[in-house]
């Protein structure tokens, strides 16, 4: 095993650091959200130029090369400057789904614009009853004098009200297959909203909507959703890793200025235990992390037990650095103006997506054994 | 020892319940029901029609309006306050200023501020805490000079709850500079409309507003408003902290938590069954509920024990310390319960101060579900007022163990 960066990798790293920490401090980001669409649309074309668009997906699927740990990387550090554009949504959720799928015209083209920065698009699988469970598809598709379409409802469709495009995952029977549809079509209705972390997600309704092209036919779309999911989820917890670093900072700095007692609260031991708390969960996180990122080339079911048993660690780290983040702060931590809490809502956010730490306990279970 | 409620106890809860059933507007009812922060229009019908029946504050002295009802009784008082999702009160005025008059004030202040709490005409704000001066609230440095007959006051408050909606804020000033940090410190009653006092508001996590801030600038205040002794505020202000033990456990807000968790948890999906039947989230639920359990046990032994029973005074001690922890705890379950809606089911949009009002809120499936995970947000704060966890440990390991 070698955990080092390659050159290429820790020259991304940083050059996203040092975007964070020159276009991203906490006034930036307030800015990126005041935009009507709740994030800033010349930082993605920006993205598109450094190349982070394409850089977590192979030459052969039509990136620059890289692969899951690059989106790590970028992930980590936006998690560090709470980066609110919606990469997860569209470049790595989005974009290795459709990597996964077998090479066509439409798949070729939709890939080169979203890595170009040209069109963004986003997967529109999720509904609410799967509460993380990706084989679960409710929507219908069906035909009609050879146009296909679909009726029902996805739901908390992140990145959906900036989105070029939805690829819909629906259902033929039992067969699910994935349908490339633009927003505006008729038939189609999106209900945006915001999450609790001023992130912008939608619910959509589909009635009898015409789908542009037919992303994979009925049968063929649940494993390259699967291993679309994995990826997100693995960046997902790369991110919830950079937040933790930085609430940590936070709580660290503030700790040593911060005086009570007449005396800086940093000199209070059972605050200090609770840092070294707070650490060990973030680098259990980050250790796990590795495991998610290694688990990306197996096969099932080794990489489902895999990314549950990240996504445990990491929901439940997520929770207690924020909480405790906040909680170290005292009251200035409660307030809206400070980022502490910006930080645990973002933690708390990650925590529940994709399936919180019940569902992922369930499924570890039920899994059964033959971990090592 | 006989574990039983009696049946006069029993036959008071159905009393009180049917009152509450009978008189709780059904408006105020449903609005209860998203807003854990009540609007003040809510709770000022709501007290009047307590008033009436003289059931506004029944933990006061009985000639101060109050009730003589025993401990348990003005426990299932609340309970059942709770039960029916009937708004919060006024807690700085009745909980805490209440008895702090009733035990300290002169009989002018007694006949002057404690009708018009009863009757919700009058609200308060809780101004203790400073910029400088959380935990080490002795440290606090808001100066009030006495001027013949009336004091100036000079200095700041903050994370002040409610102080946008208050009339007059009760506060721990500074009248001896020279004294050590907790015999100069006085309890004042201020105006909050005298010309000098600037109200600022203060956005939380959750996207509400509660909290304020608080400014004076040499604020007038007549002398016959301080509360006691100068010089006394500190006993005054621990008296105000201790004197409810049973309180601060929030065991009735939690246990309709835990209900509200349930009704969730047993009509949302979640893959082909219910979320009830998902055997973690299913765990997770019972742990808690077994946990509350033990807090309105451990209540039960504290409400039944002579004052100076030694073992009740512990329990007492570290109901705060658990029964915060649990209310957080209770929140972020429900919010867990909703699945993806639990990641953005902001405020009520209804509600009446909410920071963004921009149409973005998420639909929601289930009433129940409006204000959950903003409500769960607003409890991280629980185990940092009111004294943070961090200093009821510590009390708890020196005033219990002798740490
Ligand atoms: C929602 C909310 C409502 C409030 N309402 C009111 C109100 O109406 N009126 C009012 O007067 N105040 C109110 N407060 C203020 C509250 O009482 C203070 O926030 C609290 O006392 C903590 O003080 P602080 O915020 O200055 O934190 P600090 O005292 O600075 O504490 C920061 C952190 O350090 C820890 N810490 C401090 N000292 C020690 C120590 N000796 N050992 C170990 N750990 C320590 C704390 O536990 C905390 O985790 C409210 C606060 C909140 C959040």
């Amino acid at each position: 095993m070698d955990f080092r960066l390659s050159s290429e990798q820790q020259a991304l790293a940083d050059s996203v650091a040092s975007f964070c920490a020159r276009d991203y401090d906490f006034e930036h980001r307030r800015l990126s959200l005041a935009n009507e669409g709740g994030f800033s649309p010349d930082n993605w074309q920006l993205f598109a130029e450094l190349g982070w668009l394409g850089a977590g997906l192979g030459e052969d699927a039509g990136g620059y090369g890289g692969g899951a740990v690059e989106n790590a990387i970028i992930l980590e550090a936006f998690g560090r400057a709470l980066v609110v554009e919606p990469f997860l949504a569209c470049a790595v959720l989005a974009l290795q789904t459709l990597a996964a799928l077998p090479k066509c015209d439409v798949r070729d083209q939709l890939i080169a614009d979203i890595v170009s920065g040209e069109k963004l698009a986003v997967l529109a699988h999720n509904e609410f009853e799967a509460r993380g469970d990706v084989e679960l598809v409710g929507m219908t598709a069906f035909q009609d004098n050879g146009q296909w379409r679909l009726n029902g409802t996805k739901q908390l469709v992140l990145g959906a009200p900036a989105a070029d495009w939805l690829i819909v995952s629906a259902r033929a029977g039992p067969d699910v297959g994935l349908f490339l549809v633009a927003p505006s079509t008729a038939g189609v209705e999106l209900v945006p909203y915001r999450t609790l972390d001023n992130m912008r997600a939608a619910d959509i309704h589909f009635a009898e909507a015409p789908v542009h092209a037919v992303l994979a036919l009925p049968g063929a779309a649940l494993p390259a959703i699967r291993l679309g999911y994995a990826h997100a989820m693995t960046a997902m917890c790369a991110e919830a890793v950079g937040a933790m670093d930085a609430a940590i900072l936070l709580a660290r700095d503030y700790l040593k200025t911060r005086q009570q007692f007449g005396t800086p609260l940093a000199g209070f031991q059972a605050l200090q235990h609770r840092m070294a708390d707070m650490l060990v969960e973030a680098e259990m996180s980050r250790s796990i992390v590795f495991q998610g990122l290694a688990s990306l080339t197996d096969s099932e079911p080794e990489r489902q037990k895999a990314i549950a048993a990240m996504k445990i660690v990491v929901s439940s780290a997520a929770m207690f650095v924020g909480r405790n983040a906040v909680q170290l702060h005292g009251g200035i931590g409660m307030t809206e103006e400070h980022p502490v809490g910006h930080y645990y809502k973002r933690l708390f956010v990650i925590a529940g997506l994709f399936g919180g730490e019940a569902f992922h306990l369930s499924r570890l279970a039920s899994i059964g054994t033959g971990f090592w | 020892m006989d574990f039983t409620i009696s049946a006069a106890d029993m036959a008071f809860r159905e009393e009180v319940r049917s009152f509450i059933e009978a008189e709780l507007p059904t408006d105020i009812a449903r609005r209860g029901q998203h807003d854990y922060h009540s609007a003040r229009d809510d709770v000022r019908r709501w007290m009047q029609i307590l008033n009436r029946k003289g059931w506004s504050a029944p933990h006061w002295p009985a000639h101060l309006g109050g009730t003589d009802w025993s401990p348990l009784r003005k426990y299932i008082f609340q309970d059942e306050l709770r039960r029916a999702r009937a708004p919060v009160l006024d807690r700085c005025a009745l909980d805490l200023l209440g008895p702090v008059l009733c035990a300290f004030g002169s009989q002018d202040q007694q006949t002057r501020f404690l009708p018009p709490i009863l009757n919700g005409d009058v609200w308060w704000a809780q101004g203790f805490s400073e910029p400088n001066s959380g935990s080490d609230l002795a440290s606090l440095r808001t100066r009030a000079e006495l001027k013949g007959d009336h004091y100036l006051v000079n200095g700041q408050k903050t994370w002040t709850s409610e102080a946008h909606y208050a009339d007059w804020i009760f506060a721990l000033v500074r009248t001896d500079p020279a004294a050590k940090p907790q015999a100069g410190i006085s309890f004042l009653l201020i105006d909050i409309r005298t010309p000098g006092v600037t109200v600022r508001p203060i956005w939380s996590i959750d996207e509400g507003h509660t909290l304020n801030e608080v400014f004076f600038e040499d604020v007038v205040v007549p002398a016959e408003n301080l509360v006691g002794t100068a010089g006394m505020g500190w006993t005054y202000a621990k008296f105000l902290l201790t004197h409810e033990r049973t309180t601060s456990a929030v065991v009735s807000h939690t246990k309709r938590d835990v209900d509200q968790v349930r009704h969730l948890a047993s009509s949302l999906s979640d893959g082909g069954g219910k979320l009830v039947d998902n055997p973690a989230f299913g765990a997770k639920l019972a742990r808690l509920q077994a946990d509350v359990i033990a807090l309105e046990w451990a209540v039960m032994r504290v409400l039944h024990a002579a004052d100076d029973d030694p073992s009740a005074n512990t329990v007492a001690s570290l109901l705060k310390l658990r029964g915060s922890e649990l209310s957080e705890r209770a929140a972020l379950l429900a919010a867990e319960a909703l699945g993806d809606y639990g990641l953005c089911a902001l405020p009520d949009p209804e509600g009446h101060h909410i920071l963004h009002r921009d149409g973005l809120a998420a639909p929601l499936h289930d009433d129940e579900a409006i204000g959950v995970t903003a409500r769960a947000m607003f409890r991280r704060a629980t185990t940092i007022y009111g004294g943070t966890s961090e200093i009821q440990r510590t009390i708890i390991a020196k005033s219990n163990l002798g740490l």
